[in-house]
């Protein structure tokens, strides 16, 4: 007879925001059932609330004002409740709220304004939370696909329109079949190890023994393949085919969404398998991990790939996806130099720094094309950034802000972010992909200082329409990437206690 | 390790050489007359014609999944079911947010008309 656990053992309380957000979710979808047609603004509100209150609960637990639940590990060790998982929600929870207030209108406007875009919002939202805290395999999983599934229907939540419909085939099929990598990878790692659990991973592997060739060969091929899994989520080259794509079809609410959250999913798995669970996986030198090397190579043909066709794109949002894809590398770089142990902790928290600062910024560029697209989903090329200056002057400066923030300049997030991500890659000694970084950044100056120009020195109608709770969160965007980037002790105050370490 | 998945490595040799060996007999030893009615593809004694992909109504699909949901319901509650009195308050308050989530979407299932079959 097995020992039954009481309810306490479970520790509920320190998966508090997670849990509220989960809830939230599904008691909104039951109360959105019974809110007319006319007026689904109630769930948006509704949805906010939800999204404010985890926020505020992650917060606290972030800054520790307060501490939620008996110990780090909830569930049985499947959900980790330490620093890094109260970052990851931080973002999350920031990008989301900013993307309920983007659909707001822009759902009245194309009409789309139904109660499933909120609650589906949540359910992904709470997938990227528990990814991040997952402290098991199982868990990263389950988490994918509960943050991947809901992303599928609302890339295609345009229904009528074929583009929307093309799009979300597209992601929905490439990403079933970056799932089946996943599994496949999480299933060898299990069997090289002979444990699901990050902890007992770890340990397993600092216990394998040196000469047991085939156990290695299991675990490198299992994490190689997780890595092509993840990969895909995060937008990496060579799996960032579909990005373009299911940018440029979905509604741009749901990219702006979509873009940030899914890589924060993305690189918070990357970074809970591979530098929580596997850091001390090496192969013969003894130095490094043995999955960096792979890793630094992704992030330098990222870096080049994302960069160079960004240049020749004229679509806005085809152009801001191959910038995302860009800065998937830079991220990868993070994720690489993770991989020397004396600068793992340095290296996650230049990830998470890297990420907050991207969320801001890219979310913002968006709000911001979704401010001049029309309502038949046209308008999004690049010239209809032409006069803009002229005509929103306020919107042009924003939309100014975060192209120098996607750039590096200084004085902004984005070049907070790079400044972390390439100091970590110097201090592991990937000093090579650290002069790829820079020189990329170099490069997509062109694209992103071109936007700027058009909207500053070349005529055009500069047709654009700003809403209030889209202005506010191209507001709270602009504001956040600007207090980051004269203010970057506040980031890394924000990460600097965050480990990843299963130490004691 | 890898020496561990050897007895999955001898089945599959096996029963793959068993199969290819039965097949390989009995074309050797059995007597081989073949017509081209014979050789058609066996269909219920029908003509077989047209291709195998078809458009299917996509209500079938809705039903199908309906149907796993409450397949999958039925799996889980079989085995608490049974050991339920052992399990006490835990299991009961576990399966209780188990059946709440299934609640919660056989409730949006019935009310946007998933279960009309017009």
């Amino acid at each position: 007879m097995f020992q039954v656990p009481s309810l306490s053992d479970l520790n509920v309380a320190a998966a508090l925001p997670a849990v509220v957000l989960a809830l939230g979710a599904c008691v909104f979808l039951v109360v959105d059932l019974f809110v007319p047609r006319e007026r689904k603004h109630i769930t948006a509100w509704l949805t906010a609330g939800g999204l404010s209150v985890s926020l505020v609960l992650a917060l606290l637990s972030l800054t520790d004002v307060v501490t939620f639940g008996d110990g780090e590990e909830a569930f049985f060790g499947m959900y980790i409740a330490d620093q890094f998982t109260d970052m990851v929600n931080v973002i999350v929870l920031v990008t989301s709220l900013l993307g309920v207030m983007v659909a707001y209108n822009y759902l009245d406007r194309t009409n789309m304004q139904r109660g499933e875009y909120y609650y589906l919002l949540l359910f992904t939202t709470a997938g990227v939370m528990f990814m991040g805290a997952a402290g098991d395999l199982v868990v990263v999983f389950v988490a994918l696909e509960l943050l991947s599934i809901p992303l599928y229907i609302l890339t295609g939540f345009r229904r009528p329109q074929e583009q929307s419909e093309e799009s979300a085939m597209k992601y929905f099929l490439l990403g079933a079949f970056s799932s089946a990598f996943l599994v496949y990878g999480l299933a060898l790692v299990y069997g090289a190890t002979g444990t699901s659990n990050l902890r007992e991973i770890w340990q397993a592997v600092d216990s394998m023994v040196a000469g047991d060739t085939s156990a290695q060969f299991l675990l490198l091929t299992g994490a190689g393949l997780s890595l092509v899994g993840l990969g895909f989520k995060v937008a990496a080259v060579p799996f960032h085919m579909w990005t373009p794509d299911v940018y440029q079809g979905a509604p741009t609410s749901v990219v702006a969404y979509m873009s940030v959250a899914a890589k924060v999913g993305g690189f918070a798995a990357l970074l809970r398998v591979l530098v929580a669970g596997m850091p001390n996986f090496m192969l013969d030198n003894g130095t490094s991990a043995a999955w960096m090397d792979v890793t630094w190579l992704l992030a330098a043909a990222t870096m080049i790939v994302g960069n160079f066709i960004a240049i020749v794109q004229s679509d806005l949002k085809r152009l801001l996806a191959y910038s995302s894809i860009a800065h998937a590398g830079y991220i990868l770089i993070g994720v690489a130099a993770a991989g020397v142990p004396r600068v793992a902790d340095e290296a996650t928290q230049a990830v998470l720094i890297y990420l907050m600062a991207y969320a801001f910024t890219n979310v913002g560029a968006f709000s911001v094309i979704i401010a001049v697209e029309r309502d038949d989903a046209s308008n999004t090329g690049l010239s209809s950034m032409r006069g803009l200056a002229r005509t929103q002057p306020l919107l042009a400066a924003a939309m100014a802000v975060f192209m120098l923030s996607l750039t590096g300049i200084p004085l902004t997030a984005g070049f907070v972010g790079k400044w972390f991500v390439f100091k970590a890659a110097i201090a592991a000694d990937l000093i090579p992909v650290a002069v790829i970084g820079v020189l990329t950044s170099v490069l997509s100056a062109y694209y992103y200082l071109r936007i700027v120009w058009m909207m500053y020195f070349e005529d055009g109608d500069g047709e654009a329409a700003t809403p209030r709770p889209l202005a506010w969160a191209i507001g709270i965007s602009a504001i956040g990437t600007l207090v980051f980037g004269f203010l970057p002790y506040l980031l890394s105050d924000m990460a600097r206690e965050i480990t990843l370490a299963f130490g004691g | 390790m890898l020496s561990d998945y050897a007895p999955i490595a001898a089945l599959l040799i096996l029963t793959v050489g068993m199969s290819s060996l039965i097949l390989f007999m009995s074309r050797i030893f059995g007597p081989y007359r073949p017509t081209a009615r014979k050789l058609a593809p066996y269909e219920s004694g029908m003509q077989p014609f047209g291709q195998a992909i078809r458009r299917i109504p996509v209500r079938f699909y809705r039903v199908a999944v309906l149907f796993i949901l409450f397949d999958i319901e039925v799996i889980f509650f079989l085995p608490w079911a049974v050991i339920f009195r052992d399990l006490r308050v835990y299991g009961l308050v576990v399966m209780g947010v188990f059946f709440f989530v299934l609640t919660v979407g056989f409730v949006y299932e019935w009310k946007v008309g998933g279960l009309e079959w017009e």
